[in-house]
């Protein structure tokens, strides 16, 4: 227990120490302030307050951003050290790779939950102070903090995975980067296309919504959206998360984090440093 | 029970479909320093691997103080150097070492071990800014921490200059003087391996010899070379007492141990002829590639 923690504090430094915790939250409120005041036009069109506005381009912003600053970080974490020469050192030490894999975990989670926490409360304090918020819209930030952590969380997981998977950090680097563009770009972009050929039909109403959701940055989208009217009025997502029991985006997107922690581990056991 | 500190008995390992260890044994008792000698891929760095449980063996047993390499007990009484050895260089000496005594359970003086290895002045800078040879000594203080039952050091002299050398000797000793069963694997034949009271030598996975210095040089039966300059004429050198001219001036001769002054009293009664005299008794070296290269058994 005290070797996890001892593990996550030492990489809780390693992050404050190369700025990464700085440029992360300085990241975060840059887009999320942006957002916030570029988004602020539509208000009075569609009825709803400045913060759900703003709450519904953060977002489609998060859906990008949390995976690609989880990746940022936790592609290195086992490469990074077999890299170096230090992970066979390390493991000759009386923690469990689970422990190690762990400590660094809960180190990175805690970074990213300070950037997310930082950058959309920022935003979505001016939003409330110039635009006005409803305890609706202040839910719907909540949830949108809650969510981002948990989709970094997923996209960390995913990380170590391609860490312990690949010979060297730079190769880690290159996979993480081209597992970016396939669960947050090409997925959406074949689903799109297998919709239009499908034209309406079977895979459309019954199958699509369910491949959708299981990918857990649409999954994150489907939960913010559908869980508030406004939000998913102003993005304009309604048909497809109506399709859906609520349960489906919520499930998916926990699941995830422990499916990729459990196949991260399972490649670093086969590791012989 | 026994004070085998480590055992490997009869191990043998593959990699794919070669063999990489076959029949290893080798022992190091409480307070022994044993050198572990051979070249590069000879199977060194893998047989210290699976002692540390990195990395399965398909036969025979190891026994770290009678436990399984790679369980809490063997991993706790274990410490190791790595080849190399480099740190995350955002973190300064003392942090490193922290997180090190933190994993093992011990409450070191973390200060007091760092200037052991000569790093007192670098215990607040990032790894970062260390030198190869500083690097090395952290990696030496980490192997202090606590009171390990087994070291194994795998070029453990690699990046040291001659000074941090001495250094890295007195540390062996004292950890053998506290009990510890130091391995030391190495691929070049240094001081270290004559201060060593037992000489393991490997060659593409066996262990071809396991002998102290003295037995190794005995076995081996290697000759002391004498090489002779002449003062004019190096040929009637080589005609007088044999040898080969290795060039204008000089002749070499080797001959056994014990019929080195017979060929010395010849020498000398050229008189006038002879020059100057050079005598080479075996070393390290030369005992290391007897070993090491012929084809035994």
């Amino acid at each position: 227990m005290t070797r996890f923690l001892a593990i996550a504090s030492c990489e809780m430094r390693i992050l404050r120490r190369n700025r990464w915790l700085f440029m992360a939250t300085l990241i975060m409120v840059l887009f999320a302030l942006a957002l916030t005041f570029a988004g602020s036009a539509p208000t009075g069109a569609l009825g709803v307050d400045m913060l759900t506005i703003s709450v519904a381009s953060m977002t489609t912003l998060s859906v990008y951003l949390a995976p690609l600053l989880a990746l940022m970080i936790s592609f290195d974490a086992i490469a990074g050290d077999a890299d170096r020469g230090s992970l066979a050192l390390l493991l000759s030490y009386p923690a469990s790779r689970g422990e190690v894999l762990l400590g660094k975990f809960a180190a990175h989670l805690a970074a990213l939950a300070f950037a997310m926490i930082v950058g959309f409360g920022a935003a979505g304090a001016v939003a409330a102070w110039f635009g006005g918020a409803g305890t609706d819209s202040l839910i719907a930030l909540g949830r949108l903090i809650a969510t981002s952590i948990l989709l970094g969380g997923v996209f960390l997981t995913l990380g170590y995975l391609m860490s312990a998977l690949s010979k060297s950090a730079t190769s880690a680097a290159g996979m993480s980067a081209g597992l970016w563009v396939i669960f947050v770009v090409l997925f959406d972009l074949g689903l799109l296309g297998a919709v239009v050929a499908d034209d309406g039909g079977m895979f459309t109403k019954k199958i699509f919504p369910w491949v959708m959701v299981a990918n857990p940055a649409d999954a994150f989208r489907v939960w913010n959206m559908a869980a508030s009217d406004g939000v998913a009025l102003a993005s304009g997502m309604t048909s497809a998360a109506k399709a859906l029991p609520v349960w489906a985006a919520p499930l998916s997107l926990m699941i995830w984090p422990f499916l990729g922690f459990a196949a991260a581990r399972g490649v670093f056991a086969r590791i012989e440093p | 029970m026994t004070d085998k500190a480590l055992e490997i008995s009869q191990v043998f390992k593959k990699r794919g479909a070669t063999p990489v260890l076959q029949d290893v044994t080798l022992n190091v008792a409480t307070g022994e320093r044993v050198a572990l000698l051979g070249h590069n891929g000879a199977g060194k760095s893998t047989l210290i691997k699976s002692v540390l449980g990195l990395t399965p063996i398909h036969g025979g047993s190891i026994r770290v103080s009678d436990a399984k390499p790679g369980s809490g007990k063997a991993r706790r009484l274990t410490s190791f150097l790595p080849e190399a050895i480099s740190f995350h260089p955002a973190l300064t000496g003392r942090e490193q070492l922290t997180l090190f005594a933190q994993l093992s359970g011990e409450k070191p003086d973390i200060a007091a071990l760092l200037e052991r290895v000569g790093l007192a002045d670098a215990l607040d800078r990032r790894i970062g800014t260390y030198s190869k040879g500083m690097r090395q000594r952290l990696g030496l203080a980490q192997v202090l921490l606590g009171k390990p039952a087994v070291a194994l050091l795998d070029e453990p002299t690699s990046g040291l200059d001659p000074i941090s050398r001495q250094d890295l000797y007195e540390i062996i000793d004292e950890l053998a003087g506290q009990g510890t069963a130091v391995l030391i694997a190495s691929h070049a034949l240094t001081e270290v391996e004559a201060r060593t009271d037992r000489i393991a030598i490997m060659r593409k996975g066996r262990v071809v010899a396991d002998d102290t210095l003295a037995g190794l040089s005995r076995r081996a039966g290697l000759q002391t070379k004498i090489r002779i300059r002449a003062s004019h004429n190096a040929d009637l050198i080589a005609r007088h007492i044999g040898g080969q001219r290795i060039n204008g001036a000089s002749v070499e001769i080797a001959c056994d141990v014990g019929d080195k002054m017979a060929a010395l009293r010849q020498i000398t009664s050229l008189g006038g002829e002879v020059e100057d005299i050079e005598i080479t008794p075996p070393g390290l070296e030369d005992l290391y590639r007897h070993y090491a290269q012929e084809i035994r058994q």
